[in-house]
């Protein structure tokens, strides 16, 4: 299908981009990859489109006293060939390659990812697992929100209408610190089934599920048991995934505790 | 065209200056306005690949990119890429080994494939099957197409 009508604006400054985006039926565009179907299946219909890819200080990746700092606009395929990512976050390195296709990394944005919100998506649960801090521009100036706080529900964050995320920074991770990543999949490419985005700091494990529930979840129970064993039982008290077209809810919670079981050791 | 933006595009090497429509995604533009029919529509959100075309370099979905976000940008197209031969290889072998059948796919495909040859020349038939995931074909099963990709980048015979 086509998508519906709508006025184009693309601003070159922040404070430009922020005024137009106050308007009423305004909507940020920034990779597309998401938004572009959804206007081409007619699922939404915007007004204004304000095209923010012209925004520089939406762009780059930065490493500054231990946070790797990544602008809203860096495509995945950037995160995929940056060194300072490969080094500092193999967490997010892990999981760059499961984002969809060649062709569509070349255009989608992490901010993009982290603003829809998709409780599928690998870059939220990431942000979850590796307490990330969410920077958000708006007409009343700048706050940071931390990931915990930031996914509300499905598609629901804690934007507000007219703001716009314009970075997230994550805590470099430590030579004694570990990560993992790891997603089920029907077809290469796809949105996961079940994935988990682990990390685990001074013996405190972080476990962040997608695909589970109607945003990334924090397993905190497993995340405390002993053993692995103790831990996989707990699970069922951390998610209750709804079950999908292929999918019962049992079956996914089974797929999370073979997950758990995979990362278990390399944690 | 009551939202209608200026844009200039370079097509194929040639600067193309239009009025365009915010709602016209790129190959819709490429195909209607300037009759280079070579990129497909398949799906139109972004799930079969048949609309890939190269912009500034990187390949992307020209069904996920409005015409009017391409102003100041380089875009490459079967055509173009098919006249000034840099696909010749990968055509003659996709030939050679029945990689297509109806040919709905074939210029996406070849356009991934180019750009798998450009940023990873020694992909194993794994990483090549990776790098075409995103390409659906539904005639040849994809064993010619990656036995096609494979004997150019190693020039297996």
């Amino acid at each position: 299908m086509k998508a519906p009508p709508f006025a184009y604006a693309k601003p070159r400054a922040l404070a430009e981009a922020l005024e137009l985006l106050a308007r009423p039926g305004a909507q940020a565009l920034a990779g597309g990859q998401s938004l572009i179907p959804s206007l081409n299946m007619r699922l939404s219909s915007p007004e204004l489109l304000v095209d923010i890819t012209g925004l520089a200080e939406l762009k780059g990746i930065g490493l500054e006293q231990g946070v790797v700092r990544i602008g809203a606009l860096v495509t995945h395929a950037e995160i995929e060939r940056a060194d300072v990512v490969k080094q500092h976050l193999p967490l997010l390195a892990a999981a760059v390659p499961h984002i969809a296709h060649p062709a569509i990394r070349n255009r989608g944005t992490i901010g993009g990812s982290l603003a829809l919100a998709d409780p599928a998506a690998e870059y939220p649960a990431c942000a979850l697992a590796l307490d990330a801090t969410i920077v958000i521009e708006g007409a009343k100036g700048k706050r940071e929100v931390k990931a915990e706080k930031f996914f509300k529900g499905l598609f629901e964050t804690d934007l507000k209408p007219g703001e716009l995320l314009t970075a997230v920074e994550f805590k470099a991770q430590m030579k004694d610190e570990r990560s993992a990543f790891l997603e089920l999949a029907r077809r290469r490419g796809d949105y996961a089934t079940v994935g988990l985005a682990a990390f685990a700091a001074n013996g405190a494990k972080r476990l962040a599920y997608f695909g589970a529930g109607d945003r990334p979840l924090l397993a905190t129970h497993a995340a405390k048991a002993g053993d692995l064993e103790a831990a996989k039982a707990a699970l069922a008290q951390d998610l209750r995934p709804p079950a999908d077209l292929y999918h019962s809810s049992a079956t996914k919670l089974h797929l999370a505790r073979v997950l758990l079981e995979r990362a278990w050791n390399t944690l | 065209m009551e939202h209608a933006v200026e844009a200039t595009i370079t097509v194929n090497g040639t600067e193309v200056r239009r009025r365009i429509e915010p709602r016209q995604h790129l190959v819709d533009f490429l195909r209607e306005e300037l009759g280079l029919t070579g990129s497909h529509l398949g799906c139109e959100h972004g799930v079969c690949g048949a609309c890939t075309v190269r912009v500034d370099g990187a390949i992307v979905r020209g069904c996920l990119m409005l015409a009017v976000q391409a102003d100041g940008c380089k875009v490459e197209t079967i055509e173009g890429l098919s006249d000034s031969g840099e696909l010749a290889k990968l055509q003659q072998a996709f030939h050679a080994r029945n990689a297509l059948q109806c040919g709905f796919c074939t210029p996406a495909m070849l356009l991934t494939a180019r750009d798998l040859q450009l940023r990873n020349p020694k992909a194993g038939r794994e990483q090549i099957r990776e790098h075409l995931s995103g390409n659906y074909c539904r005639c040849t099963g994809y064993q010619a197409i990656v036995d096609a990709v494979e004997e150019v980048l190693h020039g297996k015979g």
